[in-house]
C-alpha cells in the first residue's frame, strides 16, 4: 500500500519592514481535455491549424445551433477526478457565464458553477527536501475554452480565430493549501504528472493546454492555523487573482511579487482590494485589470440548451478499474520492488514513459543497476541533444542488454559507457557488440599478471618510487589498464601490482 | 423584487445594448411589469415536488468522439463584418 506517511513542509516566511508574513496560496488549474472533438461540437480539438478551420457553427454560435455533449470529455473528466480521489457527481449540470468578448461568439460560456461533475479530492504534493503538502481539491468541472485573440498583428485591429473555442478544459480548484511559490509550482507539475499518467490532458503549458489562475494572500503568522480550525475565510488576508499563467517559473515570480505588493500596503495601512491581476514577466510585476472588474458580473444561471448530465455508477466503476497505476503508487511499488532510493524513483515515474522505459530494461536484472544506467547514462545522453525518453534510440532491451553484460563481469564500468556510446550512435546488440569488438573484460590474472610484469620491467625508477610512497601504486594500474585497452578488471589489477610491488 | 433606473442601466450595458437615459424609466418599468409577471410562480406550493427540468422523460443526448465537422473557414467567416488573413478582425482590444 501506498506510506501516506510524509512531515509537511514550513510555509514560507516573508520578512516585512515591521514583522514576519506568510502566503496563503490557491489555484484554478485550468487544463484541457485531450479528446479528438470539442466538447459540445464535432469540429477537431488539433492544435496548429489554419485560423478558423477547427470550427462548427456551434462553435461560432451561428443562431439556432445547439450543443450535444461529447461523451469522452465526460469519461476524462471523470477519469481526472478518480485519479484525484475525488468524489464523483452523478448528476451535474451546465450553466451560462455571461460576459462579452470578441473571441467568445456566444457572448456565453458553458460551464458548471453549480452542480460540477467532479466533487472534493485530494493531491500529496511532494517538494524536493523530503516534505509533502496535501493539497485539497475542492471540485472540477467542465466548461467550454474561448477563442483566441491576437493583437500584435495589426496596430488597430485584434485578430481572432475561434479554433480553440469550445475545446473542453477541466477546471481544478483547490483549497487555499499552498503555502509558497515553490509549493504551488509543485502541485501544478503533480496535478501535470497525474494527467499525463492518466492520459487526460498531456500537459502542454507552452501551447497553453494547462494554466493557472492563482489567489494570493498574505496573512500574520498563526492565521493560517485558525483558518484550518475553522475553515472560516476571515481569519485569512484579502486575496488578488493572478490571471491565465502558463509557466512555473512565472508563477513563482508573480507570487513572490504579488506578496511582497501587498505586505507593502498592509504595513503602510492600507487595504487590500479584492481583484483581478496580470502578471508581466518582462517588467516582473502584477497589475490590475480594471476593465474586467467592471463585467464581473457574469448574471449565471442553468444553460436551458441542455439537460442535467446523468451517469450511471457503474460507467465511473468501470472508468476507476481501469485506471492506471499512478505516480505515487508506482513510485512506492519501485521504492519497494527495485529497492531504489526515493530520489531515484521520483526520477524515474516523474514520466510514464520513463517509468515504463526503466520497467523494461529493470525486468529480471539489478534494479539499482539499471536505474543508474538509465538516469544517469541515458537521460544525460538524452538532455544533451534535447530529445525526451520517447525519442532515445537505445531501446529497453539494448540497455538491458549492456546492464546484464556489467552484471555478467564482461564488461567494466568504463566500457559499459564506451558499449553504451557505440548503442547509442550506431544501433545493435550490446553483447554482439562486445564480441565483435573484442570489448570483454579481461579476468584471466596470468594475462594481467603479464601485462604488470611488462609495465614494471620497463619502468624501474617507478618502481623504486613506489617502495617509498606507495600511493604511487595507482600509476601502474593506470599503465596496466592502457596497456590493456581499459579491458583489464581493475580491481584485479590492483590487487597484482600491490602483490608484485611487494606494498 | 423591483428594478430601479440603475439597475436597468447596468443590465443594458452589461447586455452592451445602448440605452439613451430618457429610456430608462420606461425600460425599469418594462422589467418590473415582467417580473411581477414571473413572481406569480412563488404562489403556487412546491414543497416535496423534486426540481423538475423538463416535462418529457429525456436524457441529455451524446455524441462519440469523432471529429464531424469543422473545415469551412470560409463558410464560418462568411458574416464577418471584416475578415484578415483568416482571422476575425475586430477593433483592438487589449487588456
Amino acid at each position: 500500500m501506498l506510506d501516506l506517511t510524509y512531515e509537511a513542509p514550513k510555509p514560507k516566511i516573508i520578512a516585512g519592514a515591521k514583522h514576519d508574513w506568510e502566503l496563503v496560496i490557491g489555484m484554478e488549474v485550468h487544463a484541457q481535455v485531450s479528446s479528438n472533438a470539442k466538447l459540445f461540437s464535432g469540429a477537431s480539438t488539433a492544435f496548429g491549424a489554419e485560423p478558423n478551420s477547427n470550427v462548427a457553427f456551434v462553435d461560432s454560435a451561428m443562431p439556432g445551433m445547439l450543443p450535444v455533449i461529447n461523451e469522452y470529455c465526460v469519461e476524462q473528466a471523470v477519469r481526472t477526478g478518480l485519479g484525484l480521489k475525488a468524489d464523483i457527481n452523478l448528476v451535474s449540470a451546465f450553466d451560462r457565464k455571461n460576459y462579452f468578448y470578441p473571441d467568445l461568439p456566444q457572448g456565453y460560456q458553458i460551464s458548471q458553477l453549480y452542480h460540477p461533475i467532479v466533487g472534493e479530492g485530494e493531491v500529496l504534493v511532494e517538494l524536493g527536501d523530503g516534505t509533502a503538502r496535501m493539497v485539497r481539491i475542492e471540485r472540477i468541472h467542465m466548461e467550454q475554452d474561448a477563442g483566441k485573440s491576437i493583437h500584435d498583428m495589426d496596430p488597430h485591429m485584434s485578430f481572432v480565430d475561434l479554433n480553440r473555442t469550445g475545446v473542453c478544459l477541466m477546471e481544478i480548484v483547490s483549497r487555499p493549501d499552498i503555502r509558497g511559490p515553490e509549493e504551488a509550482a509543485a502541485y501544478i507539475a503533480k496535478l501535470r504528472q497525474i494527467m499525463r499518467y492518466l492520459g487526460t490532458c498531456d500537459g502542454n503549458m507552452q501551447n497553453g493546454n494547462l494554466r493557472a489562475d492563482v489567489n494570493v494572500s498574505v496573512c500574520l503568522p498563526g492565521q493560517y492555523e485558525k483558518y484550518q480550525d475553522t475553515q472560516d475565510f476571515s481569519h485569512l488576508g484579502t486575496r488578488c487573482e493572478i490571471k491565465n499563467m502558463n509557466s512555473m517559473r512565472f508563477i513563482q515570480q508573480a507570487i513572490d511579487y504579488e506578496a511582497k505588493r501587498q505586505i507593502a500596503i498592509l504595513e503602510a495601512g492600507g487595504e487590500i482590494d479584492q481583484e483581478t491581476r496580470l502578471y508581466d514577466p518582462d517588467k516582473g510585476e502584477t497589475r490590475s485589470m480594471r476593465s474586467k472588474e467592471e463585467a464581473h458580473d457574469y448574471r449565471y444561471f442553468p444553460d436551458p440548451d441542455l439537460m442535467p448530465l446523468e451517469i450511471e455508477q457503474a460507467w465511473v466503476d468501470d472508468i476507476a478499474a481501469k485506471l492506471p497505476e499512478l505516480p505515487d503508487d508506482k513510485k512506492a511499488r519501485f521504492v519497494r520492488d527495485f529497492e531504489l532510493s526515493d530520489y531515484d524513483a521520483s526520477v524515474l515515474t516523474a514520466e510514464v514513459e520513463s517509468a515504463a522505459f526503466f520497467e523494461k530494461a529493470a525486468e529480471g536484472r539489478d534494479g539499482k543497476l539499471a536505474a543508474n544506467w538509465v538516469i544517469n547514462e541515458l537521460f544525460g545522453r538524452l538532455k544533451k541533444e534535447d530529445h525526451d525518453i520517447t525519442e532515445s534510440p537505445v531501446s529497453p532491451e539494448q540497455l538491458g542488454g549492456i546492464v546484464d553484460l556489467i552484471t555478467k563481469g564482461d564488461i567494466s564500468g568504463k566500457i559499459a559507457k564506451d558499449l553504451f556510446e557505440i548503442v547509442y550512435t550506431e544501433g545493435g546488440d550490446p553483447a554482439e557488440i562486445v564480441e565483435k569488438r573484442e570489448m570483454k573484460q579481461v579476468t584471466d590474472t596470468g594475462a594481467i599478471e603479464s601485462a604488470v610484469d611488462e609495465v614494471i620491467a620497463a619502468n624501474p625508477a617507478q618502481v623504486e618510487k613506489a617502495k617509498q610512497n606507495p600511493k604511487l601504486a595507482g600509476w601502474f594500474v593506470g599503465q596496466v589498464m592502457k596497456a590493456t585497452g581499459g579491458k583489464a578488471n581493475p580491481k584485479s589489477v590492483n590487487e597484482i601490482v600491490q602483490a608484485k610491488l611487494g606494498l | 423584487m423591483s428594478i430601479d433606473e440603475s439597475t436597468a442601466a447596468k443590465v443594458a450595458k452589461l447586455a452592451r445594448i445602448k440605452v439613451e437615459d430618457d429610456d430608462l424609466p420606461a425600460l425599469a418599468a418594462e422589467f418590473n411589469t415582467i417580473l411581477g409577471f414571473i413572481e406569480q410562480l412563488g404562489e403556487v406550493d412546491v414543497d416535496g415536488v423534486e426540481p423538475m427540468v423538463s416535462v418529457t422523460p429525456m436524457r441529455l443526448k451524446r455524441r462519440v468522439d469523432e471529429v464531424t465537422d469543422g473545415k469551412m473557414p470560409d463558410k464560418v467567416m462568411s458574416n464577418a463584418p471584416d475578415a484578415r488573413e483568416g482571422f476575425f478582425a475586430v477593433p483592438k482590444v487589449v487588456e
